[in-house]
Parts: C-alpha cells; structure tokens; sequence
C-alpha cells in the first residue's frame, strides 16, 4: 500500500471494500447491503413497525390467532395472536442489543486476557489457556443456557433478557479473542520493535497496550462479524429452546419459531418462515463481510484487477489452465 | 566466455516486460531485458534489490506469481517459458532448467528423507522404481560432496548443516542435468567459509557438467570469484553487461561504477578508512573504567526438559572504552548476537561478571537496571521490523524522551527529534510518516537516530548494514562514522561482514563457538591474523576484484 490513503481508507471495512474487485467484492457489498438493512430496520423499528411487538388488538378489535397475511397483517398473524411483521421488525432490535452486548463484552475481556496472557506468559498464561481450553471443549449451547439460567432464572424482561442472552454468549466468545489476541502477542512478542521499545526502558504496560494491543488486533473486525453471526444463532437457539425472552419483553425470533412449531403441521407457513428467514438474512449478511473481509485481509487469497492494458492473450490462456 | 559463441544458447531472453499488480497500482518490475546464456557459462546478475534481478532469473523457469504479467519471450531449450502452458512448463522445470534458491533449510521439505526428495524431481519426468531413484540419489550426494552418501540418504534435513543443506538443494538441481541452473543468492544465507565451499562446488558443476549457471548476487565478491559475465541491473533494465574482468577494470556505466565504489574492500595495505581512531590514545590515558566489562561471561539458553543447556557464550573476557568502537565478528552460532543481547539487558547472564554502565548485569535486576537505559541505544539488524508500523517516525524516535525525559525534555521533544533527523540526514518532514512509508536504508537511519536520541555512552548495533543494499550500506557506514565522531559514544558493531567491521571498528573481537579466539586494534587482527581461525575466515573472504581472487584461487588455501 505505498499510495496514502486518506483517514476513509485505514477504517477497517471501507478501506478493504475499495480493495476489493470481482466475486469478492460482490460477497462483500450483499453483505454490507443486508446488515446496513437489518441495522436500519432495528433502529427505525418504532417507526417502521405497524403494531407494538406484544400488542394483541388495535382498536379495542383482537387481531385474532393465526390469520393469514392479509391487508391488515401483511405477514399473519401468530398462535399468541401477535402481529408477525411487527414482531419481525422489533426482533431486529432485539438481535442488534444481544449482538452489541454480546460482541462487546466479549472483546474487552478477551483481548485484555489475551494481551496479558500473551505477553507476561509463565504460570498465569498456561491457567489462562487451560480454562479458555475447558470452555471449547463444553458444547457452547449448553454453557449458554446455564449461563442464562444463572444469571435471570430462566426468565426476564428485555434487559435482563438481553444481558442473559449476551453473556451466556459472552462466556463462549472470550475464549476465541483470547487465544486469537495472545497468538498475536506471542508472536509480536519476538519482533525487533518490541525489543526495541524493551531496550529503550518501556515498562510492560507500557509495551502491551502502546505497541502490541493495536499491532494485534488486525484481525478483530473478521471475528467480530464471524461471531455477532453467532451470536444472532445462539440467542434464537436459546429463545427456541426456552430459556430466551418472555413475548411481553421483546421481540425474539427465537421464541416466535418455538411457538411456531404445531403450525407448521397444520399448514400455516407464516408463522415460521419469516422468522427463519430473518435469522438467515443476518447471519448470511454478517458472514458475508467476514468471510470477505478474511480473504481480503490475506494478500495471497486476495484477487486484484489485471495489470496494464498491454497484457498478452497467450498468458491469461495459460492461466486459466493452471 | 569459455563456451563457443557459435552454439545455441540455452537461455534467449528477448524484451522481457514483467508487470506486477499491488495495491498500489500497475509496478513494472522488469522493462524489457535482453538476455542471452551460453551453454556452460556463468553468468550473474547483479543489482540492488527491486532492481528486477529476481524477476528476470525466475522468468526462466515461469516462476512468477499470479499477478504478473509478461511479455516478450524466453527461450529456454527451444520453448518459450512465457507462452508454455502448464505441461510444457513442467517439462522444461528440472530437466532444461533448475533453480537453486537462496535459504536451504525452507526448500527442503523436512518431513521426507534427502535420498526421496532428491528422487522427486526424477519422478516428477518419468518411471522410476524406487532402487534406481535411491542410487541416482546417493550419485548425486556423491557428486556434490556429501561424505558417506550411502548411509546419509536417508537423514532427514534438519540433520545437516546449513551448507550440507545447500549442498543437496544443488544435487537436487542436478538432478535431471538440466542445461542451466538458476542460482538465487545461493550464498547469502551462509557463513563466509561455507559459502566458499559452495562456490567452489557450483564452479565445479559447471566445469564437469558444462551446466550454465545464472547467479542472481549482490555480493561483488561472489561475482568476481564465480562469474564469466556480468548483467548489472537497475530499475528493471540492463544498464551494463560485459565479461568480469572488464565490468571491475573499467566499469563503463555511472551506476556500475557507483556499485563498485560502494563495496567494502579489505585489502591488503594500510586502512584507508581509519581518519576517526584519533580518540583512542586520549581515551587510554585517562579512563580506567570502561562502558562495557565482561569477566568471563557465560550465556546458557535452557534447552528442553532433561537436556544439557546450551551454552551460547564461554568465558567470555572483553572491555568497551569510552567513545571506544568494538568489532564483534563471528560466523552464525558463534554467539555475537547473544552478547549484544545481554549487553542490553535482554538475554539473561548465566555466569561470570557483566557490566554495563555501571551495572552488573548478572546480579542486578530489570528494575536497577532501567534508569541506565537512557545511556544505552541500540540499533537492529532488520529496519523493516524494528519500528512499531502503527507509529510515525517522530513518535518511535521520541519514545526514549518520553520514558525517561524530564518534563523540559518531553516538550523539546519535537525539536530533538528533528535535529536528530536532520543529523542522520532525512528530511523533517519524515517525521510524519509512517515506517512502510521510508526506504530500508532511510529506516536504518532513523533507527540511528532513535539509539541516539538521548545522547547515550553506549550504542550497540547488531548487524545494522546486513540488511542493505551495498550502495546503501556505505551511505550508512559514513553516517555511522560522521556520528560517532560527533557524539563520541561507545560501540559494540556487531557483525559477520569483516570488510564492514574494517571500516568502522578500533578493535576487533574474533568470536568462534562462543569463545574469543582473537582480539586486537582492528588492523592487526584483519591484516596481520594470529590465529588460524581469523586467517581462515580472511582466506575465505572473496575479493571483489576477478584478478586477484582467481590468482588466490590459483594458490590454494
């Protein structure tokens, strides 16, 4: 990169969207379009959102169980007689909250992990490892659920809730940023720079959080997107098993696919499709940028325009044999 | 040269144009190359790097990666590499050319034995039952002067050494007994006399196989020991070609001439670098004390459980004056680096007694020892990773002010640091910019400037030029001269280079496996050696004139 670029270029999606060509320039926009959709509509549920999300009549007249789509309800209506498009909407929210929460919690404790367990090394980074090392090994929806049952009883309101649902998610992420931010640290660890700042006297605070803390985190904004895609998963999955949150509360396209269940034997398909394709929606969407942001961030995976104009026929023959 | 002009040559490279796509744009890396290899001749293309040397050398086997684009031809057998698919290629790779790459221990795959890898390239052109691959492969071992071949088949690589290594990288060149074997820096990843050994080895292919070689250098020794013809190359075209002898007598190009001028000679009369030890018999009247007291230092790495550590460093006894600058030379593993090292407090002692600036190392701890800091610099081998690339300039020279600065200081700090700037001669404005943003040898002096930001006593500098282009390294040796003789500080100038350590040192320390085999005023040690050790390192050193190094040859060791 020997060109300057100015301050747009060095923020970690723009800068590799004007990189990017072809395929993966393609994977990335769908799925910037899409999670710039799903962020929009959680921010402008209040407005957007026909009904409230636990809202059952509208002008003193009940909505009605499990109606149709219709003029009226666009998407039907539910088994608990909710509006399926308001809820659809409203989950959004709900799916952004955990997301921040989740995603947020997890960072800031992972990476300070990770920095000092990485660079002080010795006894406390080989505890640090084990347990980072136990918490994989567990089934990661099962800690979830313990973690909500935990921490709300099972049941709450929409922070509690949410809380509940973040860090349940939170306890399955730290270990990923830790081990990614330590393997980072260790290796920058033996880099002349760091010795360098070492020679100079810098104590080791000094080092972990000046020179090895920004020098590490390259690869954050690719886990970042990967996990608030797994964590859209785990808090439909814990809604779907249960231990989410009540109707009244919030929003949750988990729960609304657990009560969806009976219908689809009998038939009514909206109750559970437009859920299920709002989750898709945004773990495709957030996957996307990972996935592209990953292969953008390698140069070797990364494809470029062709050079100069004056390229032989013969050589791009070959190479499309190789 | 030796080789008629009438026959075919076996490498005709026409008009080569290489482009590559960065992120930076289209960068044409070659601009049209002519090029022309006799069979059985040496030819080495010389130039600094990004000069497109690599570029050209690899083209001949199609070696480029994807995002290069090529135009023009190149000939080799007959074939043009540049059209050839796939299967032409593969047909050419090995049995018309080979390549022999600069770092032995990564081209060898470690998991498979020698005996198999060499057997590949056979495999790879046709049926060979495993009997014949072995004894083909042991032949080759032969050839290449690997003792007892027969049992040392089927070693592994990591059970040779580094020369051994490249030894069988050149077998497995061989192997097919291609027509011209490409040889990328062959020699830069090893010591002075292994790299002899290798030269000679490669002289010999050629004499009893008649295989052309294209050496790909920046070493002007290696040139005038090994090449018939000469290709200097800057910025991806040709600007002089002509036979060795010539190109060193009367070099007819300015940037030849410039390459020439800027290698570090060692010869035999009086030192002609030597205007700056005036210091040394004031120093040696006055001060007792040195910066730097070593009494038997031992260095152990600890090695794994239930192993024998590692001694680096052994009974180590040396002394740094004051203003005073010590040569340490020493090949690979002879514990120079580890010295420097702890001298900065980053290796820990093991034994014996080590002090610095007043410290001793061996007893005191990080936390005594911090405060001395501010007297201490030191300047890395590698300029590329020794800046933190998230820092400007100006925040990675003024980082020493800001940790031991008193307040005046860290507000002057600005000021300091453009002084400094100035004083290694980079523009001001550099300041502001990034690592990525400066040249190699432009980081070296920046990183000469960050070891002196606090005017210290003690400047250690490991290796500080080996990661240079000539032309560049001689623009920072005058530095490095211009600022001792300006700020007076303490030197240990660690290095493998003897015709560097000439240039800058007052005395010299010969280290080999972690011992002092010689030490003394510099010009004694490297003109008049005493032991056969340091002579043997000199005899090994090619001279980078054609003349005198084939009349040395000639004698024989």
């Amino acid at each position: 990169m020997a060109i300057r670029k100015g301050w747009l270029g060095r923020l970690p999606v723009i800068g590799q969207l004007r990189q990017s060509v072809g395929l993966q320039r393609g994977m990335l926009v769908t799925g910037l379009v899409l999670t710039g959709l799903v962020l929009l509509t959680a921010i402008l549920a209040p407005v957007v959102a026909p009904y409230g999300y636990a809202q059952l009549a509208a002008d003193g007249v009940n909505f009605g169980a499990q109606k149709p789509p219709s003029a009226a309800h666009w998407l039907g209506t539910t088994v608990g007689g909710y509006d399926v498009l308001s809820r659809l909407i409203w989950g959004a929210q709900t799916a952004l909250l955990v997301i921040v929460v989740a995603v947020l919690m997890s960072i800031v404790a992972g990476v300070l992990l990770g920095l000092v367990s990485g660079y002080l090394g010795g006894w406390l980074d080989r505890v640090l490892v084990v347990i980072a090392d136990a918490i994989y090994a567990f089934p990661s929806l099962l800690l979830a659920i313990v973690a909500a049952i935990m921490i709300s009883g099972g049941q709450s309101g929409l922070w509690s809730g949410v809380f509940a649902a973040g860090i349940a998610i939170t306890v399955i992420f730290i270990p990923q940023y830790f081990r990614v931010i330590r393997a980072e640290v260790v290796r920058l660890k033996g880099d002349a720079f760091i010795e360098s700042a070492k020679v100079v006297g810098a104590s080791s605070a000094r080092i972990m959080f000046v020179h090895a803390l920004r020098n590490s985190t390259r690869t954050l904004p690719l886990i970042f997107t990967l996990n608030a895609a797994e964590a859209v998963l785990t808090l439909a999955a814990l809604g779907f098993l249960g231990f989410g949150i009540e109707p009244t509360a919030a929003a949750e396209w988990g729960y609304d696919l657990n009560r969806s269940r009976s219908d689809v034997t009998s038939g009514i398909w909206w109750t559970s499709v437009f859920p299920g394709v709002a989750i898709v929606l945004v773990v495709l969407g957030l996957t996307l940028i990972g996935e592209s942001l990953n292969d953008l961030a390698d140069p070797r995976l990364r494809t470029r325009r062709r050079p100069g104009p004056k390229q032989p026929a013969e050589t791009s023959v070959t190479e499309v044999i190789q | 040269m030796s080789a008629g002009q009438a026959t075919a040559p076996v490498v005709d490279i026409r008009d080569l144009r290489v482009v590559f796509a960065t992120d930076g744009g289209d960068v044409v890396a070659v601009d049209g190359v002519d090029l022309a290899v006799a069979p059985g001749e040496i030819v080495a293309i010389v130039g600094e790097s990004g000069s497109g040397k690599t570029v050209t050398a690899r083209s001949i086997l199609g070696l480029l990666p994807e995002t290069a684009a090529q135009s023009g031809a190149v000939i080799v057998g007959g074939e043009d590499v540049v059209t050839a698919d796939s299967r032409e290629l593969r047909e050419i790779r090995g049995r018309r050319a080979a390549m022999v790459f600069q770092e032995p221990s990564s081209v060898l795959n470690p998991v498979f034995r020698v005996g198999w890898q060499i057997a590949e390239g056979l495999r790879a052109h046709g049926r060979v039952s495993r009997a014949e691959g072995r004894a083909r492969a042991i032949e080759m071992l032969r050839r290449v002067g690997i003792p007892e071949p027969e049992t040392r088949v089927d070693y592994y690589p990591h059970q040779f050494s580094g020369g051994q290594k490249q030894r069988i990288v050149i077998a497995m060149a061989l192997a097919l007994n291609p027509a011209v074997i490409v040889a990328d820096e062959p020699t830069t990843a090893l010591d002075v006399t292994v790299q002899a050994e290798i030269l000679e080895l490669l002289r010999r292919c050629r004499d009893e196989y008649g295989t052309a070689i294209v050496l790909i250098t920046h070493n002007m020794g290696v040139v005038a020991d090994l090449a018939d013809r000469v290709v200097v190359m800057h910025h991806g075209r040709v600007v002089e070609e002509a036979p060795v002898e010539r190109l060193f007598a009367a070099p007819r190009d300015e940037y030849t001439r410039q390459l020439l001028a800027a290698v570090p000679r060692l010869e035999g009369g009086p030192s002609t670098a030597h205007e700056a030890p005036s210091s040394v018999p004031e120093r040696a009247a006055g001060e007792s004390k040195g910066v730097v007291e070593a009494a038997g230092l031992v260095i152990e790495y600890p090695a794994r459980f239930g192993r024998k550590a590692f001694r680096a460093v052994d009974d180590v006894t040396f002394a740094i004056a004051p203003g005073e600058v010590l040569g340490l030379v020493g090949e690979s593993g002879s514990g120079k680096t580890t010295i420097g090292r702890a001298i900065a407090g980053l290796t820990p002692v093991t034994g014996g007694r080590l002090d610095v600036l007043g410290v001793d190392l061996a007893a005191a701890r990080e936390r005594t020892f911090r405060p001395q800091r501010r007297r201490l610099g030191f300047v890395f081998q590698d300029p590329g990773t020794s800046f933190d690339p998230l820092m400007t300039i100006g925040t990675a020279i003024a980082e020493p002010i800001h940790i031991h600065g008193t307040a005046s200081e860290r507000t002057g700090a600005r000021r300091r640091v453009e002084e400094l700037l100035e004083a290694v001669r980079l523009p001001r404005a550099y300041a502001d910019r990034f690592p990525h943003e400066l040249s190699g040898g432009q980081r070296q002096r920046a990183s000469l400037a960050r070891g002196l930001v606090l005017g210290p006593d003690l400047l250690i500098a490991d290796e500080p030029t080996s990661a240079l282009d000539v032309s560049v390294q001689a623009a920072v040796l005058e530095l490095f001269a211009e600022l001792h003789a300006e700020f007076g500080f303490a030197c240990l100038f660690i290095t493998h280079d003897l015709a560097v350590v000439d240039q800058v040192a007052d005395r010299v320390a010969v280290l080999y496996r972690g011992r002092i085999v010689e030490e003394g005023p510099s010009g004694e040690v490297l003109r008049a050696p005493r032991e056969p050790y340091t002579q043997r390192l000199l005899a090994s050193l090619p001279i980078p004139d054609p003349v005198l190094q084939r009349a040395r040859r000639v004698l024989g060791p």
